[in-house]
């Protein structure tokens, strides 16, 4: 069994996800975990095909939905997604205010100089008002009331708000 | 003792539901997502049954043991009977609070006042949910042993964890609340 990364990016219409997962059942594949948003009305989505062929049937099965305004590509995957990190605690990082170049470069920058690993992240812009949220694990020895210190301050010197919170979730 | 601290008292005893004896209670393994028993509504229980009696305890003792663990729908162990155990006593979200119990037959009169918090579940221990919950709730149910109806009034966390247990008698995972396409997150578990 094989791996793949598909991507979908471009010109929104209705049925593109339908018609793309149809030709991966075709040919037995598997869509694993998948995200798709529309960034500023453009479709934009990310699938993990797990699969029984190799990278040009998945390539040559997908191809015919790529157009000019419409890109497709196919990119194998190894089975590890990411590093052990070890110990760690999430939290929440909400962002507002004007837009200006390299908030998100700052603020990121930031927690990766703290070892902190990013694991959703949005950012949407909306006429002049930004709104940025990441969800961060920060390692266990990092202390988090100083990198909030950290991010709040950068985030002051950018002219934005910040806040940052354990993330916080209710086993019942 | 003085009076304010007697009224203190008084209002919390109020609070706590009564529980009629039980037997001792059986430690019952969990059933775990995908299983049909979680996505199907369960029947109405006799409360005065001696095996629903018996049911009552044992999700009791099951939730005692699990840590951090608030409440047990009987489905959750593999029986289709609307009965759940709840105890919010010790989580720092809770404010009012009415004790350990088992309600049996239990539904919602009231719901107010919509939060959205992150859920998880026992049975679904790869994901967790952002859910929009009542934070204001009327409920009613009967208790084991007496079949005696009870009615109360709570809020905050108490509401929020009767709620998923209501929705497990009524056959609903926190995954069927889930409040939008992107509110559906893998437990993180850096194997
Ligand atoms: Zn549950």
């Amino acid at each position: 069994m094989s791996s793949f990364a598909i991507t979908v990016v471009g010109h929104d219409k209705p049925g593109i996800i339908a018609a793309v997962t149809k030709a991966l059942a075709e040919h037995g594949g598997n869509v694993e975990d998948s995200t798709m948003t529309l960034l500023r009305g453009h479709f934009a989505w990310t699938l993990l095909v797990s699969v029984e062929a190799d990278q040009t049937e998945i390539e040559e099965s997908v191809a015919p939905f790529a157009s000019d305004d419409l890109s497709v590509t196919v990119l194998p995957m190894p089975e590890a997604g990411h590093d052990d990190l070890g110990a760690h605690a999430s939290y929440w990082v909400n962002v507002h205010g004007a837009d200006r170049p390299g908030i998100v470069a700052t603020l990121t920058g930031a927690l990766a100089d703290q070892g902190g690993n990013i694991t959703n992240l949005s950012t949407r812009l909306v006429n002049d008002m930004y709104v940025l949220g990441i969800d961060i694990d920060l390692p266990q020895s990092v202390d988090a009331d100083a990198v909030a210190a950290t991010l709040t301050s950068l985030a002051s010197d950018l002219g934005v708000s910040l806040s940052m919170n354990a993330a916080d979730e209710d086993v019942l | 003792m003085s009076d304010s601290v007697s009224q203190e008292s008084e209002a919390e005893q109020s609070q706590t539901i009564v529980m009629p004896e039980l037997p001792e209670g059986r430690l019952l393994d969990t059933v775990v997502a995908p299983a049909e028993v979680l996505s199907s509504p369960c029947g109405d229980a006799d409360p005065t049954d001696p095996e629903v009696i018996q049911l009552a305890a044992d999700l009791i003792a099951s939730m005692r043991v699990a840590p951090g663990c608030v409440g047990l729908a009987a489905n959750q162990v593999g029986v289709p009977l609307r009965v759940f155990s709840l105890d919010v006593s010790e989580h720092p979200k809770t404010r009012t609070c009415h004790g350990e119990f088992v309600l049996v037959n239990a539904e919602i009169l009231e719901a107010t006042r919509n939060q959205k918090a992150r859920e998880g579940c026992m049975s679904v221990p790869d994901f967790t949910g952002d859910v929009k919950r009542a934070t204001r709730l009327v409920v009613r149910g009967q208790l084991p042993v007496t079949g005696e109806w009870v009615e109360f009034r709570t809020d905050a966390f108490e509401a929020v964890a009767l709620q998923h247990e209501i929705d497990h008698t009524n056959g609903f995972l926190f995954l069927d609340r889930a409040a939008g396409a992107h509110a559906i997150h893998p437990r993180q578990t850096y194997l």
